[in-house]
């Protein structure tokens, strides 16, 4: 024992950084921060470690060149022992760690532990997330499927929107005119050399903040924040109610960095690596790209949004939400701290998670595409065509072929882009079907040019007896008035 | 000596010798920094200035016209004109050929003119559908319904020797619909 304490003298003679470490780790915590809450930001430490690690894991037979990413992730798969797993390993982390960095900063934002003298660490915090959001998106480009294909064209589309120089930016982004060899090289080095330094440099610096600062004191509502006293009232409570961060408060964090490791590990091995899909063949056009979990919310959003309004929101949205990030400490720097004094801040958090986790919900079964692989036809359900006339039957046929189940239900079986069908003849006449049919509207395509006159009588037939046996087709009266020579029907006299 | 009084002296000189050698030592190093950072940018820029002078673009050529029967449409494949040694199959490319009649033609990239994915020719229905966001078009390209604010992009061709050729070479996106600024229409259409 001796002799190890010798040698580590003799390093720390030369290194001097025992004592600093010492310093780091006993410096004092409110008691009450050694809290199951205060885990999360050293849990995205945690996380990012284990990203370090599987990502150089992953780069020993990754090859980053798109006539080859994708067989070199299929040797990862099913070649090189366990590469599944690290690559599971490297894709569920970068799942939880998107998950915990927004956990930590939904936390730190009710704790109010974004206000003085903490704005500077929020801020770095907002570009850390950024980033992270920056690893996953190249991320899935590295995944080099046609998935992150696609996702790039995505990418670019929506790039070259900005005014003058969204062109050369789309030709910056991928390298080249096209998305090719270029695009998935300068990706690799955006995903491995220049975000991770970036990150490595912003987290030291974050750290040091806590450190430094302090960690946000648990907020007691009443308990205002002042700049004048702040940090004085904060060294007081640490002089009279603190503990060494070290063990008091750290085993906490130690615990939950090994609970989330093990979840990863255990979604890893459950669950296996995600993709690759299809090769990054554009030839190779059957194929419905959807992005990585954490961007789903955008991609429905992009499906639902007006299309006048689709550039506007794209460009001037993310810039506001950036600046009223970064702004948020300077705006509200002092004042409560408690949650249970904050109602705007609560009601604030929860719109966007549910806004977000509905936009994620509705990308996840896209009612707002076509069904693609219908080109063959549902055929329409006997119970349907069962007792009709010869025409609606024909109508059934113009039906299937014409592949209006890519978009509209029957029986409950197609799209759900258009209206489901299944009582279509209550809700509109027969005027009012041949109108639509021939000159669509409301988000349907005109079929004028694509039916002939025949067709369309027949589908109209057929539409027409799309309605419950308990309820009448509709009907214009005012037609059933000329037709009848000015006498008024009794209702409840359908044919 | 001398260097000691000179040493002594700083605190009331307004420029000392060694703050103006640490002076022009900034400045030797801003000049190394600048000659440093033209052959960087000019490299880092390197795919916008070559698109500048329309270094992408040049005629690809789909097949013979008889493959493509009138009044159909159907999907080609073409290599990009720029290949570079590590770009695989990325460099294929597909695209939709309608042939209106005779030499009559319209030639559809196969992005959808609202983000980029690959639309679906549907013949029956007489419609190109997206599966990303769900955009549809007309035969002829026009925008039928969905987000798309645009019809779909249209390359420039010609037919030489009974060969199908089109204007290509570059991702066509909304800020970019690159067939329709480099190029007049087509005289025949």
């Amino acid at each position: 024992m001796r002799l190890i304490s010798r040698i580590m003298e003799w390093f720390d003679h030369r290194l001097q950084l025992a004592a600093p470490i010492r310093e780091a780790a006993g410096h004092p915590v409110p008691r009450n921060t050694a809290s199951w809450f205060y885990v999360f930001g050293s849990a995205a430490l945690t996380v990012f470690l284990l990203q370090l690690v599987t990502g150089i894991l992953l780069a020993l037979i990754y090859v980053p060149s798109a006539g080859e990413a994708w067989s070199s992730l299929q040797a990862l798969n099913h070649q090189v022992a366990l590469g599944w797993f690290i690559r599971a390993m490297h894709g569920w982390g970068s799942n939880f760690m998107v998950a915990i960095v927004l956990i930590h900063m939904v936390q730190v934002f009710l704790f109010g532990a974004h206000k003085f003298p903490r704005e500077l660490t929020w801020v770095i915090g907002v570009f850390l997330l950024l980033m992270t959001l920056g690893m996953a998106f190249s991320g899935q480009v590295l995944r080099f499927d046609q998935d992150a294909y696609w996702g790039l064209g995505i990418g670019a589309s929506i790039a070259s929107r900005v005014p003058i120089i969204g062109p050369f930016a789309v030709k910056l982004m991928l390298g080249g005119p096209i998305i090719a060899g270029a695009t998935l090289s300068r990706f690799f080095a955006l995903h491995v050399f220049v975000i991770p330094g970036l990150l490595i440099g912003f987290v030291c610096l974050h750290v040091l903040m806590v450190l430094k600062l302090g960690i946000n004191e648990w907020p007691m509502p009443g308990r205002i924040v002042r700049r004048a006293t702040y940090e004085a009232e904060y060294h007081a409570l640490t002089k009279k109610d603190g503990a060494p961060f070290v063990p008091y408060a750290i085993w906490k964090d130690m615990f939950f960095a090994g609970f989330i490791i093990l979840a990863i590990a255990a979604c890893a091995f459950y669950f296996g690596p995600f993709g690759p899909t299809g090769q990054p063949d554009p030839t190779i056009i059957q194929t419905a790209p959807k992005p990585d979990y954490f961007f789903l919310w955008l991609y429905a959003l992009l499906s639902l949004l007006p299309p006048a309004l689709e550039t506007p929101f794209l460009l001037i949205c993310p810039p506001l939400v950036i600046l009223g990030l970064i702004l948020l400490p300077f705006l509200s720097g002092e004042g409560e701290k408690s949650w249970k004094r904050r109602p705007i801040a609560v009601i604030t958090v929860l719109m966007i998670a549910i806004t977000l986790g509905t936009f994620t919900r509705m990308a996840q079964f896209t009612p707002w595409s076509p069904h693609m692989n219908a080109w063959s036809g549902d055929p329409v359900p006997e119970r349907y065509i069962h007792g009709t006339s010869a025409l609606a039957r024909q109508g059934a046929l113009v039906f299937q072929v014409k592949q209006c189940r890519n978009c509209h239900s029957l029986g409950n079986t197609g799209g759900q882009r258009g209206p489901t069908l299944d009582s279509v003849a209550v809700r509109l006449t027969q005027d009012q079907l041949i109108r639509q049919v021939i000159q669509g509207g409301g988000n349907m395509p005109a079929y004028g040019n694509n039916l002939s006159p025949a067709e369309t009588t027949a589908l109209v037939a057929f539409l027409e007896t799309l309605h419950p046996a308990s309820q009448g087709p509709a009907r214009d009266a005012a037609l059933d008035l000329v037709l009848n020579n000015g006498q008024v029907k009794a209702s409840g006299t359908q044919p | 000596m001398a260097t000691n009084t000179e040493t002594a002296k700083p605190a009331d000189a307004s420029l000392s010798r060694r703050g103006f050698f640490m002076k022009l030592g900034i400045l030797f190093n801003g000049f190394a920094a600048i000659v440093l950072a033209l052959p960087i940018a000019r490299f880092l820029f390197s795919s916008i200035t070559r698109g500048r002078e329309n270094g992408y673009l040049s005629w690809v050529r789909l097949g013979d016209v008889g493959n493509f029967p009138e009044g159909e449409t159907r999907m080609a494949t073409f290599r990009n004109p720029l290949v570079m040694p590590t770009d695989g199959k990325t460099v294929d490319t597909a695209c939709w050929v309608r042939r209106i009649a005779g030499d009559q033609f319209q030639v559809f990239a196969i992005n959808c003119a609202h983000l980029g994915c690959p639309v679906r020719w549907f013949a029956q229905s007489g419609l190109f559908m997206c599966p990303c966001h769900g955009g549809a078009y007309y035969r002829d390209g026009s925008r039928a319904s969905g987000p798309p604010e645009r019809g779909l992009f249209e390359y420039t061709y010609k037919i030489e020797n009974g060969v199908l050729a089109i204007d290509a070479g570059q991702l066509p996106t909304p800020g970019d619909p690159v067939a329709s600024l480099t190029s007049e229409k087509p005289p025949c259409a």
